[in-house]
């Protein structure tokens, strides 16, 4: 494989990873942005989606079908959550609504355990395969997985939409101002409550996205799958600038490039080929950079996040003060 | 229009007004004066929705208001223009503009009160695009007014308009007020420059540590000794 | 006069409740069931748990979600130390020659002395760490920085997988010797107890826990206030490394998969429950959940729903959160002369030690 190829391969890989962590940390700056509010359970909406449409495939209901029995399901879901847990408390200190979005996605994945029981299936399913996201593409000697190139192209899509929405329609308009005064917002006669349902809706419904990306991607399905994705998504909303939309979309990329660049320069130490590089070279990368770094991954990304928000809290994009406040 | 009897509101414990009353009627520029502290914020945004008072009520052309919700206060025609003008930074003019107008869906009255806004406020229409946290202290107030006319007030509240303000800005800050209240909206005026309040007001009310110490009308209280004393002193 | 008289209640009900602890252990002891031990030394464990974690985030004003990060070292720790030589050479083949040659397993008589150094010295290193992740924490403030505590957790989780020639990575840490009773347990819950409660009720104690919700006031006071917040952070770090070490050689076999999410919302459900702020708290907060726990249990057991009962407790969690943020206690504490004004004698009636008259 030639230099350029591992690289391009690398940076579709990022570009597909960005695009499910942006998904994710788009719906948590959100939710953030307007109540100030970091909603753990959003990595279980992840975990719900894609159990939703494990079950539906399963049954061999259509793929349409279950997709749009994802969605929905989903959006119920998130929206349901608001309502039960998230609003009685919405005047209580920040801390007790962080705690109760532990307890929500305790329930959320001890119910789909329960579940999971209940149609006799193992506590880790195989995903369904999905025929048109199976397999790969070659390009020359480029081999890229068509989920990876879905997940770019359905992730920039959606993302598109969502900028649409958020720029030309009343409601998207409503919601930055929300996000930016909630008070301020309320007198214009905006329906606020209305304005954060929206908020809990769509973020759940990229989330159900990005959970069914992530189902086919890694092949099963596990109650705790939505743990690590939504640290990850937090990680990408406070590079971005915790609380802007667009922020979290940068920070997903940014955070994907992070990641891929982490886990593919101890690669190079294999592919580069002996002709063109001093062997010196090369033993450098394969004795300072062995491959297993990349299994210290998750652990440098949270560095990376505890140095960001001791030097510059208020993100790459700077819009939040050190109270994580705008 | 408004009637406002014996209120109680409090900020957590303390208590922020005591047994507060008073009366707008329709088509008057009322003013509710004091220093800082006693509590004339407070009264509006108890008006508004923003808090809710422990005792007493609020009723607006008979229908108590106190147990609403802000966006249906608004919706009734009382639009609250609020302390330090709060308009949307990262937004631009017009989108703020826009937002005034959030609760309506008549789109050709929303165009016509744009118009009108524009030519209350001529600088406005200039900087349409820009982005409103750009734009400068007397500017930001002139939105904040435009914005809240987006809403179609038929009582605005008006919580203190000139702070922080260069003398020529209040000036023409005075004079819109006035112009908007010859097109028929009835105005709550809440202001620490007294004297200018007073000078285009019909009645005013005094408030002291949460309570009404005075009320009257507009010319009686310019010329109470009372009064001068305490908030006329160094008039301007 | 009636001061002396409620001071005198109040050392009288301890002396008390510490003679119906004793009871119960002896009591327990001598049954012999392993089952009952086994659900009191728990118990135990997460009333340090949960004391700890009130102090910690009594006094730094962040809400430590990573908490059982430190546990886990002290797990770790301390169970590497006290392997036996042979076994340390079978078990852990790859360990490093210092490491290697230690062996924390000597007995004085029947007193395991090694075990004690053993738990003292993983207590000593983890707070040394706590130091230093307490010094940056410290600096931060805003309700996402709860959640970079959760990094440290995730942080001291990759580690342990990862250095394998140490901790035997993700398999299973077994054939720790099982040191941990009941009077080990209950020493350690004392002194715990004993240590917070005198910090809690210190001249900077009060002052700290008035503080604790004006953060920005405290900042302008400046590092005056800094040092004895980390110092408190450190301390309940001491104790949770101690909880783990306790529960290592209780358990007599782990994995990293013990430290996780799991046990980190167990214990802050306990907290919040007890009531955060008080040392009264933790104590019935631990003891509350494990009775539903407990309860639970053979529910699910029966009824094979496994996963009710997390359901249920965190159903309980939210219902608390939003009707009772304060929990049993609030701020509170026990309060023995309760019983006096009530014109009930002294002597409090118990139902089987260990149990604590809790209305205020």
């Amino acid at each position: 494989m030639s230099l350029t190829s591992y690289f391009l391969q690398q940076l579709i890989n990022a570009l597909s990873i960005g695009s499910l962590y942006a998904l994710v940390a788009v719906g948590l700056a959100m939710v953030f942005g307007i109540l100030r509010l970091i909603n753990f359970a959003h990595g279980d909406l992840m975990m719900i989606a894609a159990y939703i449409a494990t079950f539906a495939l399963m049954s061999h209901i259509p793929l349409p079908i279950a997709l749009i029995m994802m969605m929905v399901g989903t959006v119920m879901v998130g929206v349901l959550m608001e309502r039960v847990a998230y609003r009685p408390i919405r005047k209580a200190p920040a801390v007790a609504a962080l705690l109760t979005s532990f307890a929500v996605g305790q329930i959320l994945q001890n119910s789909t355990l329960l579940v999971s029981r209940f149609a006799q299936q193992p506590v880790q399913i195989a995903f369904p395969q999905i025929d048109f996201l199976r397999g790969v593409v070659t390009i020359g000697d480029l081999t890229v997985s068509k989920v990876n190139i879905a997940s770019l192209v359905i992730g920039l899509g959606l993302l598109f939409l969502l900028n649409q929405f958020i720029t030309r329609t009343t409601l998207g308009l409503s919601m930055r101002a929300a996000a930016e005064d909630l008070q301020a917002a309320q007198l214009m006669g905006i329906d606020t409550n209305r304005v954060i349902v929206t908020a809990f809706a769509i973020g759940a419904f990229l989330a159900s996205i990005a959970g069914l990306l992530y189902a086919v991607q890694a092949g099963t399905v596990n109650p705790d799958m939505g743990f690590t994705p939504v640290l990850k998504a937090f990680i990408a909303a406070v590079i971005g600038g915790f609380g802007s939309i667009s922020g979290a979309v940068v920070g997903g990329y940014a955070l994907a490039f992070l990641e891929v660049l982490l886990t593919a320069i101890p690669g190079l130490g294999d592919i580069l080929p002996a002709a063109t590089t001093s062997p010196s070279v090369i033993s450098f990368f394969k004795t300072y950079l062995p491959g297993s770094l990349s299994s210290y991954r998750d652990a440098f990304v949270f560095v990376i996040l505890i140095f960001l928000l001791l030097v510059r809290p208020g993100g790459i994009l700077g819009t939040t003060d050190r109270e994580g406040r705008q | 229009m408004l009637q406002i009897d014996n209120i109680d509101v409090y900020y957590g414990k303390i208590q922020a007004l005591k047994g507060v009353s008073l009366t707008v009627n329709d088509g008057e520029l009322v003013a509710l004066i004091g220093s800082n502290g006693a509590g004339k914020s407070t009264t509006l945004r108890t008006i508004s929705g923003l808090l809710r008072p422990k005792q007493g009520s609020i009723t607006y052309n008979g229908q108590p208001i106190d147990k609403l919700q802000s966006h249906d206060i608004v919706r009734l025609g009382i639009v609250h223009c609020p302390e330090g003008r709060r308009i949307f930074g990262s937004l631009s003019v017009n989108e703020n503009l826009r937002l005034g107008a959030a609760a309506q869906t008549d789109k050709n009255l929303i165009e016509r009160t744009r118009k009108d806004v524009y030519e209350l406020f001529p600088r406005l229409s200039e900087r349409g695009n820009q982005q409103a946290g750009t734009l400068s202290g007397g500017e930001q107030q002139m939105l904040a007014i435009g914005r809240a006319m987006m809403s179609q007030p038929k009582l605005l509240l008006l919580d203190e308009p000139s702070l922080g303000l260069a003398p020529l800005l209040v000036e023409s800050v005075f004079d819109i007020i006035q112009r908007i209240k010859e097109r028929g909206v009835t105005i709550l005026l809440v202001e620490q420059n007294a004297w200018q309040a007073l000078d285009i007001a019909d009645r005013g009310y005094v408030m002291e540590t949460g309570k009404i110490t005075l009320s009257d009308s507009a010319a009686a209280l310019l010329t109470n000794p009372q009064v001068e004393q305490a908030y006329l002193g160094g008039a301007v | 006069m009636a001061q002396t008289l409620k001071s005198n209640l109040q050392r009288n009900g301890f002396l008390i409740l510490l003679g119906g602890l004793l009871l119960m252990i002896i009591g327990l002891e001598s049954s012999g069931s392993s089952l009952w031990q086994g659900i009191f030394i728990n118990l135990g464990l997460y009333i340090i748990l949960v004391v700890a974690l009130n102090l910690a985030n009594g006094f730094t004003g962040v809400f430590s979600l990573g908490h059982i990060g430190f546990m886990a070292l002290g797990a770790y720790i301390s169970a590497i130390l006290t392997l036996p030589l042979a076994q340390k050479r079978s078990y852990l083949p790859n360990l490093p020659a210092w490491l290697a040659t230690m062996h924390f397993d000597t007995m004085i008589g029947p007193f395991p002395l090694g075990f004690l150094l053993a738990t003292l010295i993983a207590g000593i290193i983890v707070m040394v760490v706590a130091f230093l992740v307490g010094g940056v924490l410290m600096r931060l403030s805003g309700s996402f920085v709860s959640v970079a505590t959760l990094g440290f957790l995730v942080i001291v989780r990759v580690l342990l997988v990862n250095s394998s020639n140490i901790t035997r990575g993700s398999r299973t840490f077994s054939n720790v010797t099982g040191y941990t009773d009941m009077w080990w347990v209950y020493i350690w819950v004392i002194i715990a107890l004993f240590v917070i409660w005198r910090i809690k009720f210190s001249s900077f104690g009060r002052a700290m826990f008035a503080q604790r919700e004006d953060i920005a006031a405290a900042e302008s006071v400046g590092i005056v206030i800094m040092r004895p917040r980390l110092l408190a952070f450190v301390i309940s770090a001491f104790f949770t490394a101690v909880a783990g070490a306790l529960w290592a050689h209780f358990l007599t076999s782990f994995s990293p998969n013990a430290f996780y999410f799991d046990i980190t919302f167990r214990v802050i459900t306990m907290l919040v429950v007890g009531g955060m702020g008080s040392v009264t708290g933790s104590v019935l907060g631990p003891i509350t959940i494990t009775v539903i726990a407990e309860f639970l249990r053979r529910i699910e057991d029966s009824t094979r729903l496994y996963g009710i009962s997390q359901i249920i407790l965190a159903s309980l969690f939210i219902f608390i959160i939003i009707y009772r943020p304060g929990g049993l206690m609030g701020e509170r504490e026990i309060d023995f002369g309760w019983f006096w004004r009530r014109g009930r004698p002294s002597k409090p009636a118990f139902e089987g030690g260990g149990e604590q008259p809790s209305k205020t």
